[in-house]
């Protein structure tokens, strides 16, 4: 795409090994200057997508384009980005210093500019003071920082990070999410991120695209794809949802009334082609009920067992029918939210929008 | 800490590690130490002497042990130092060559002379030698250790380069090197434990070898093997104790450095 303004243009990217198909016509736009992420299972693609904008795999068929400019078929030395590797691969020989100096000196730079642009880099990770060490003899989450500097040292255009926080611990994983957001604002680099950790993309990214078997899901913001997903993969793998056979009684152009297998009625915003008749598939999240004890409303179960969670608890509420509820109650100061106890009837009150109809 | 299940608990065990060490190193302890022995006589000890290193170097026979040596340590130096470098080629290719046609059929081409009866080698490469025109001397001996010594090289070097991650040059690749900086700068450093220890077996290996060497060194070119071997048949006299205990320090400190160097990086 001459001419282009985004930082990442992939067009009808294909990658074949032999006769598998790992990447299936993918085109998306990563815009300059935004923190980008491609969400998904392990051996969705989204590895393989990095790795050919980065050059480390060939595009069987396609093109990128990097500010307008083709790339898919040059080397990686030849291509302005830079990639943080999921095990880091800081070179071990050499020192914190030089690893970070490293891809400055590649490009031509003197030593004494390498020298001070890599103290910049490792006074922005916090790491200035360990500039002699050697690799090993910091910790992971240290080390996840130097090959933070390292590739961000040469100014690269986009960044590339492939699951860069997946063998850290719980805790520095969620300290190194801010800090990723905010260096990618301070710096202005163009952030792509690879992950399959839903939560990890939510809490980082400006946009997400989530892959699933070679194809693109769904593009859009983590608020748009958690609200509003497409399919019941995505529904079902970003956050927690509950999914539902439905059958499309009345449809205009807004709104849809489906009916539960079980009979019981429910609205929804109207998509594309819900005719009526259509067998369809309804996503609430467990968020968006509320339990109150049972006063006549169809709406109402059995409650089966509730889990607690932590933050809050999830209860399993059957309806008539067997259709399976999970109900996530909010664990607040106590007596203002009513846990009933497993073979208490309750009612279920589904809020207003809560329904999702899905393409599939 | 002997658990049970624990070796130690085996009976005879400790019979069979004493039988084992005696068998090893006793000849090689009676050596060095009647190597500093004021006798002429091999088995007779009359005093402690360092006349049998004298002997070696100032001796009667010090001129032939002199040019021997001179020989033995070139020839190691350059055979362990081609083969060297052709054996870390030669796993640069086979690890990261990616899969190609024969790439089986190649390590096995190069690991097979390991297991080929030494006599087998040194028969077919005088044979080698004669079908070619070579005459024998200096340089055949060279040629046939920088062969022999190739799988030595190699083995270390394959070893420590599947140990490496392709992450690594495609790292230095990310980060603007061309395959040859990546080489150069990332790789070669990386590997260089393995090329160290690949060296070291291969000057070992070049240094003490016997039978190639006997069948292929020209008339009048000696190398220490061989010069010890022609002076024994005239009878063992302490002098070529003196000369196998220095090469028997020589060969410790080989594997020495080899320890330390390998020793050295896996802790850093």
């Amino acid at each position: 795409m001459p001419g282009s303004r985004n930082a990442i243009d992939v067009c009808n990217a294909v990658k074949r090994y032999g006769s598998f198909t790992a990447l299936q016509s993918i085109t998306l736009s990563i815009r300059d200057n935004e923190f980008f992420t491609l969400l998904g299972p392990s051996g969705c693609g989204k590895t393989t997508l990095l790795r050919m904008i980065a050059g480390f795999e060939e595009v069987t068929e396609g093109e990128i384009f990097l500010f307008g400019d083709e790339i898919e078929n040059l080397p990686p030395h030849q291509r302005p980005v830079n990639t943080v590797f999921q095990n880091y691969a800081l070179f071990p020989h050499m020192t914190i210093e030089q690893n970070v100096m490293f891809g400055l000196e590649m490009r031509g730079s003197s030593k004494d500019a390498a020298r001070r642009k890599a103290g910049e880099m490792l006074e922005l990770v916090q790491l200035a003071q360990f500039s002699a060490r050697k690799p090993s003899q910091l910790s992971g989450g240290q080390q996840q920082r130097v090959a933070l500097a390292r590739a961000l040292a040469p100014e690269p255009k986009v960044l590339l990070l492939d699951e860069p926080l997946s063998a850290l611990d719980l805790k520095l994983r969620q300290a190194m999410r801010s800090e990723l957001k905010s260096i990618q604002r301070e710096t202005g680099i163009t952030f792509t991120f690879v992950t399959h950790d839903q939560e990890e993309a939510l809490t980082m990214s400006d946009r997400i695209a989530v892959m699933s078997a070679g194809r693109l899901q769904q593009l859009g913001e983590a608020r748009d794809i958690y609200e509003r997903p497409v399919n019941r993969f995505v529904a079902d793998f970003i956050g927690e949802t509950n999914l539902l056979d439905a059958r499309v009684e009345a449809a205009d152009a807004s709104v849809a009334t489906c009916r539960l297998a079980n009979g019981l009625t429910l609205d929804c915003d109207a998509i594309g082609n819900a005719r009526p008749g259509a067998d369809v598939h309804l996503s609430i999240r467990p968020e968006r009920m509320t339990l109150a004890a049972a006063n006549g409303d169809p709406w109402q179960g059995t409650v089966r067992e509730n889990i607690f969670v932590g933050t809050d608890v999830q209860t399993v509420v059957q309806l008539q029918g067997g259709i399976e509820l999970t109900v996530r109650t909010q664990n607040s100061a106590a007596g203002v939210a009513t846990i009933f106890d497993p073979g208490t009837d309750v009612a279920v009150d589904v809020e207003a929008g809560a329904a999702r109809m899905l393409e599939d | 800490m002997s658990a049970r299940g624990d070796v130690r608990t085996y009976s005879g065990f400790r019979a069979m590690t004493l039988v084992c060490l005696v068998v090893l190193y006793s000849p090689l302890i009676i050596v060095t130490v009647y190597s500093f022995n004021a006798s002429r006589s091999i088995t007779v000890w009359e005093g402690l002497s360092l006349q049998w290193y004298a002997d070696v170097f100032w001796g009667p026979e010090s001129g032939k042990f002199k040019q021997a040596a001179i020989n033995s340590f070139s020839i190691a130096l350059i055979a362990a130092t081609m083969s060297t470098a052709i054996a870390t080629s030669a796993a640069t290719g086979i690890v990261r060559g990616g899969r190609f046609r024969l790439r089986t059929a190649s390590l096995g081409l190069i690991s097979l002379p390991l297991m080929v009866p030494e006599i087998v080698t040194a028969v077919a490469t005088l044979i080698f030698f004669n079908f070619i025109g070579f005459t024998r001397g200096y340089l055949t001996i060279l040629v046939a250790h920088i062969a022999f010594c190739i799988p030595f090289a190699y083995l270390p070097i394959q070893a420590r380069m599947q140990g490496i991650e392709d992450t690594f040059e495609q790292a230095a690749q990310d980060l603007y090197a061309t395959k040859a900086q990546a080489f150069r700068r990332v790789l070669l450093p990386m590997m260089m434990p393995g090329i160290i220890a690949g060296f070291l077996l291969a000057f070992i290996v070049s240094l003490d070898d016997f039978i190639i060497t006997n069948f292929v060194k020209g008339a009048g070119v000696e190398t220490l093997p061989t010069a010890i071997f022609g002076s024994v048949k005239q009878g063992i006299k302490p002098n070529i104790m003196a000369i196998s205990t220095m090469l028997l320090v020589v060969s410790i400190a080989m594997v020495t450095i080899s320890y330390v160097v390998s020793k050295k990086d896996s802790s850093t």
